[in-house]
């Protein structure tokens, strides 16, 4: 009797379709020609950080590949899960050849964002977010000195890192209160992974370009969502 | 000493001095803002850990160059301005001037500790109100300049040269709305957004910018700073177009008290010679003003613009406190606070 009530779980289980959690994957394109980029003078000028780059720096607004594969666009599910920062690995802002790198960077709420200082020289690390309940912090960071460590508990868009002493080093960090998010690549791809199944809101943001939103039917397989953007 | 007695030339060459000092460091204020450099020290009153005194001067980099050397500059103010105060205090027999050198002393040390909490407060709107007071010290400065000097107690005494009441009160309107100009610039700049309009004399190819979502959202689509990128605002474009049309009533009410100088004081008279000097001035700040946005904000072309306008208003200030000094008894003058109670006292 005992054997045979579970043989016949074993069997209902095996017979019951379990819906996993899928990805979401796309391509994001920008069409037109978007403004042409400058050259950081005020870097190239500078005594030490001028000798720290090879090449013309130049600012990277719209990071576009020659098909029009749209970097740094952040992409996200609106609405869906809970913050897991507290428990995420830290998030990684350095300061080299007095740039920030990356540029761009998502995150969640609650998560640690790491800032280091890979330069020769003093650097600010100046957030400005402008969302209540995240504070604004402006701390000096010595070449070779300690991390700096920041989170923030409220969701917000490009919230804005820079360095007063040298004016033209700015990191857009978005924080978000979800962990469905991704950041495009520089061809243009993300990955939104282990999205439950469900109908869902799909946005993906530009700090430039804007930002455009898709419905999105997730089931058991991989979901392809793209994205255009014109220039304006 | 009363407004005839003997001058003390010494306080007064120091009162001139401390007014040159303070002009600088409105330009050195200035840079540091056009630099956006205001927050490269994130300490007050060290930087970077060190008595600001001490600061080795290799670590001096970048924006800090910049915040250091105001710090140090206003330090160098805020001392002689110290001196300043005591010495009238002790010096000039005038108790309005006595108090008016307290007024200086209490105002650059509020200046000092409002530039710092600006830094450690992390308070933008804070920066507004210390570019705006400096402004109004730098007139102070001047006015004490001008009142320990021996032209002060000449002109006291020339009450034949009466200046018109109209003139007086055209002169008077237009010192106090080039100090509202300041007030919207100061406003402009410590938006730290760049230019939210980067042409002129169009504003973004038209007339008056169209400051709906949408115009907003491709504004800031198609810049590229190198410096100050932030997003703009309608508010910050509508704030711009604000200060230009302000310019223009400047120049039209300057225009009006140079005619009117001209026509009821006559040519050779000072005053007429002072307002003609004004309209220069402001020609020229118009002019830099236009550069400050064809250039994109060029550093040392919009601290250029800010000097001139503080210029423009102690011009202006300095006419006023001339012209109600030349037209009020030397009896009202002794028994009131200076050219501020003879104002008062014409009215």
């Amino acid at each position: 009797m005992k054997l045979s009530s579970i043989a016949l779980l074993i069997a209902t289980l095996a017979a019951t379709p379990v819906l996993r959690a899928a990805d979401i994957i796309g391509v994001i394109t920008l069409k037109g020609t978007p403004p042409p980029e400058k050259e950081i003078t005020p870097l190239e000028d500078d005594p030490t950080c001028g000798p720290l780059h090879k090449d013309k720096p130049m600012t990277q607004f719209y990071v576009v590949g020659k098909n029009g594969e749209f970097a740094d666009v952040v992409v996200s599910l609106k609405g869906v899960g809970k913050s897991t920062g507290a428990s995420q690995p830290p998030a990684v802002l350095d300061q080299k050849g007095c740039l920030y790198v990356p540029t761009i960077l998502a995150v969640q709420t609650g998560q640690k964002i790491v800032v280091k200082n890979s330069d020769p020289c003093i650097h600010n690390v100046h957030s400005t977010p402008t969302v209540a309940g995240n504070d604004e912090h402006n701390d000096a960071q010595m070449p070779g000195g300690p991390d700096l460590t920041y989170t923030f508990p409220q969701p917000e868009m490009f919230l804005r890192f820079k360095c007063d002493v040298h004016p033209w080093m700015f990191a857009w960090v978005s924080v978000m209160d979800s962990p469905y998010f991704s950041v495009s690549d520089k061809d243009g791809k993300f990955v939104i992974k282990n999205v439950p199944p469900g109908k869902y809101t799909i946005e993906a943001a530009h700090r430039k370009a804007g930002a455009q939103t898709q419905q999105v039917e997730v089931t058991d397989k991989d979901v392809t969502v793209n994205f255009t953007f014109e220039a304006k | 000493m009363n407004e005839t007695a003997k001058i003390n030339r010494p306080l007064h060459w120091f009162a001139i001095a401390t007014a040159v000092a303070t002009f600088l460091l409105l330009g050195a204020g200035g840079l540091v803002t056009s630099h956006e450099a205001g927050m490269s020290v994130p300490d007050w009153p060290n930087s970077y850990g060190y008595n600001m005194f001490l600061f080795p001067p290799s670590k001096w980099i970048g924006g800090i160059f910049y915040e250091h050397t105001h710090r140090l500059w206003a330090s160098v103010v805020g001392l002689m301005t110290t001196i300043l105060a005591v010495w009238l205090w002790f010096k000039d027999s005038r108790q309005w001037m006595k108090w008016l050198g307290v007024v200086a002393f209490l105002l650059v040390v509020a200046q000092g500790v409002l530039g710092g909490l600006r830094v450690t407060l992390h308070m933008d709107d804070l920066g507004i109100f210390h570019g705006v007071i400096a402004q109004a010290f730098f007139v102070l400065t001047c006015a004490i300049a001008l009142f320990t000097g021996d032209f002060w107690q000449k002109i006291s005494e020339q009450k034949k040269f009466n200046v018109p009441h109209g003139l007086r009160t055209l002169v008077l309107a237009t010192t106090i709305l080039i100090f509202l100009q300041l007030i919207l610039g100061a406003t402009m700049r410590h938006q730290h957004a760049g230019l939210s309009i980067s042409d002129f004399p169009l504003a973004h190819g038209e007339l008056w910018p169209d400051t709906s979502a949408a115009a907003i959202a491709r504004y800031n689509a198609e810049r590229v700073d190198v410096i100050s990128e932030n997003p703009i605002t309608a508010f910050q474009v509508i704030l711009q177009m604000v200060h230009r049309l302000v310019a223009l009533a400047i120049f039209v009410c300057i225009a009006a008290c140079a005619i009117q100088a001209w026509r009821q004081l006559g040519k050779r008279d000072a005053l007429t010679k002072f307002a003609l000097f004004w309209l220069a001035l402001i020609v020229l700040q118009i002019g830099l003003g236009a550069w400050t946005v064809l250039s994109n904000k060029a550093a040392d072309i919009a601290t250029a613009h800010v000097l001139v306008g503080a210029l423009s208003l102690v011009t202006g200030a300095l006419w006023c406190m001339i012209a109600f000094g030349r037209s009020a008894s030397p009896e009202t003058q002794n028994e009131t606070f200076g050219a501020f109670g003879t104002l008062a006292a014409n009215k």
